[in-house]
């Protein structure tokens, strides 16, 4: 049973490196439920380091990660943590369609299903998950797009698609990977009155960005990272000069 | 009925069954199935094109096709080593084409090398030692049929391995198959989704190992690289759906067995090779005529593009409009 007081995301003393190269050191931060966290810091600063240690790509050299005051394994397997990455590192060109892509957001939650359901076509699929598909294309404006194969659609278009796998997800967690960058500004608009949607009904938003109005406008919490924590609090304290400037210098 | 029993069963009534679609056929192309081994060469060779159609569309698109190489040649050693101990030469092949691609993920991951030295390195030198032992040890005709198949001497116990590794293969990707086609699409996710993604992969590797192993005697262990590649690779320019591109690869490598078998007993070529080019010719053939990735479409579109280009007055336009007609193949290099 998670508890409603605990942070979503706790970490304490967190170390982390690429092949020797340090990337995060000495990380402690408390992610607070019900959030909208931007995670702001230039680049290499190791913001998205921290999404893998989230979605265990990459294991901490040392210190604690830990997700409802709980080991993070434990949440990633209940699927309670949706992840939208950055599209540069997918593969457009896979025989996928957008419908389907959306799809996958569903397959870790498909494990609780019974093996009968999971060992048929998706006619005989639970009902819910068709439900949650719909629901997510359909609040990213995509379900005409359902069909289309992810590779003919434009940029704007693929980062919705994205939010949308991750929605159906209906995860308490969604760390999202600069979710405007590369997106015109209708798409971010729609992205970002999507996930003030999903603040309200309590889930818990993490999200990396360089866009710094956006996260004045939205944001209940900033946090600075350049490789060390260099700043947490309110919008308005972290995106004064003085901090800007800190966190260039690191 | 004892295991043989079964077995032997089991075979006879899948070579029955072929033998009704034959039937079908007119005189002149049933002919050579008449004979007892050719119709066992037939069954294998349809079983092998449909295992290495099911797997060629994981190995084109996870970008495993070196891997494939290097796993097909790493078996030789494997072979060598069976034959010296008495054992059945699967195993032997098994254990060195698991061996070599475990040692390639070590070098991968723990070196600076990059994986495709690392690949390179460890296949070529497990084949040099297969030759070396071969050489040794038997004659060159044995060496030619692991390299390059001996289809219409296929042995019952070939047979039966080629069987039982289609089910398997079959099985997997059945039961496996949502988080296999997640992992193949996007390993981030699974990833983040808690699947096992190291199971996966290896539980990959190990599948084709197996699908290798199972091809040795049709294709041999150089042509059967061809058969894990072409399939799956024209499939891919056919259509935009995964079931389908799966259907589509199957159905390619049956009919190049099938095929290829029946042109290399008429023109008395070798069959391997036979096979392997009415597979490519297919990759050609959908690589002119596919309806949306096919050369002849895309420059159709290019040309009527130009023809909209010349009649559009404003040369302003014009620029932008020639370049969204032209389909990008490219993928990004890092993963």
């Amino acid at each position: 049973m998670i508890r409603s007081d605990c942070p979503a995301i706790e970490a304490r003393g967190l170390y982390a490196a690429y092949q020797d190269q340090p990337v995060l050191s000495d990380v402690s931060l408390s992610l607070p439920q019900g959030e909208w966290t931007a995670i702001i810091g230039p680049n290499g600063a190791g913001k998205s380091t921290l999404f893998n240690l989230l979605i265990g790509n990459l294991v901490p050299l040392r210190g604690e990660l830990r997700v409802f005051n709980e080991p993070v394994a434990l949440h990633r397997r209940a699927g309670h943590i949706a992840y939208m990455a950055q599209r540069e590192n997918m593969e457009w060109d896979f025989p996928i369609s957008v419908r389907e892509t959306v799809m996958t957001g569903r397959f870790g939650l498909m494990r609780a299903d019974p093996l009968w359901r999971r060992l048929l076509p998706r006619r005989w699929w639970h009902p819910s998950h068709m439900a949650a598909i719909d629901a997510a294309l359909e609040a990213v404006d995509m379900t005409a797009f359902a069909k289309r194969p992810i590779g003919a659609l434009s940029g704007g278009q693929k980062k919705r698609v994205l939010l949308a796998r991750a929605l159906a997800q209906q995860a308490r967690i969604l760390l999202l990977d600069e979710p405007l960058a590369g997106v015109d500004s209708p798409s971010e608009s729609l992205i970002l009155d999507v996930l003030d949607r999903e603040r309200q009904s309590g889930r818990t938003v993490v999200m990396v960005t360089h866009d710094l109005p956006s996260t004045r406008r939205y944001a209940d919490q900033v946090l600075l990272i350049n490789r060390v924590v260099v700043g947490a609090g309110s919008p308005a304290d972290m995106l004064d000069n003085a901090m800007l400037a800190r966190l260039a210098l690191g | 009925m004892s295991l043989e029993g079964w077995s032997h069963a089991v075979v006879d009534t899948l070579i029955a069954l072929l033998m009704m679609v034959v039937s079908w056929l007119p005189e002149t192309l049933a002919a050579p199935f008449d004979y007892h081994f050719m119709q066992r060469a037939l069954l294998t060779s349809v079983l092998v094109g449909a295992i290495c159609g099911m797997l060629s569309c994981y190995v084109v698109l996870k970008r495993w096709s070196l891997l494939g190489d290097a796993i097909s040649h790493a078996v030789l050693p494997g072979v060598a080593v069976a034959y010296l101990l008495g054992w059945p030469f699967f195993i032997g092949a098994f254990i060195t084409g698991a061996l070599t691609s475990l040692g390639i993920g070590a070098i991968e991951r723990h070196t600076r090398i990059k994986s495709d030295a690392a690949m390179g390195l460890m296949f070529t030198g497990a084949f040099a030692l297969g030759i070396v032992i071969i050489s040794k040890i038997a004659t060159n005709t044995h060496l030619m049929h692991i390299l390059f198949g001996n289809v219409l001497g296929v042995q019952q116990t070939a047979l039966l391995l080629t069987l039982t590794a289609g089910l398997v293969a079959l099985l997997s990707i059945w039961l496996a198959y949502r988080p296999l086609l997640l992992y193949t699409f996007d390993p981030q996710q699974a990833q983040a989704l808690g699947f096992h993604t190291g199971a996966i992969h290896y539980g990959l590797i190990l599948l084709l190992t197996l699908t290798i192993v199972a091809s040795l005697e049709t294709v041999g262990i150089i042509l059967v690289v061809a058969m894990l590649i072409t399939p799956g690779a024209t499939a891919h320019l056919l259509t935009d759906r995964f079931p389908v591109m799966m259907a589509i690869s199957v159905t390619v490598g049956v009919v190049s067995a099938i095929v290829g078998l029946w042109l290399s007993v008429t023109l008395d070529v070798a069959s391997g090779g036979t096979i392997v080019l009415v597979a490519t010719s297919f990759f050609f053939l959908a690589l002119l005529a596919a309806p949306r990735h096919g050369l002849v479409i895309r420059q159709l579109k290019r040309w009527m593009a130009g023809q909209a280009q010349s009649a559009a007055p404003s040369p302003n336009i014009s620029k932008s409009s020639s370049r969204p007609m032209a389909v990008s193949t490219k993928r990004p290099e890092s993963l």
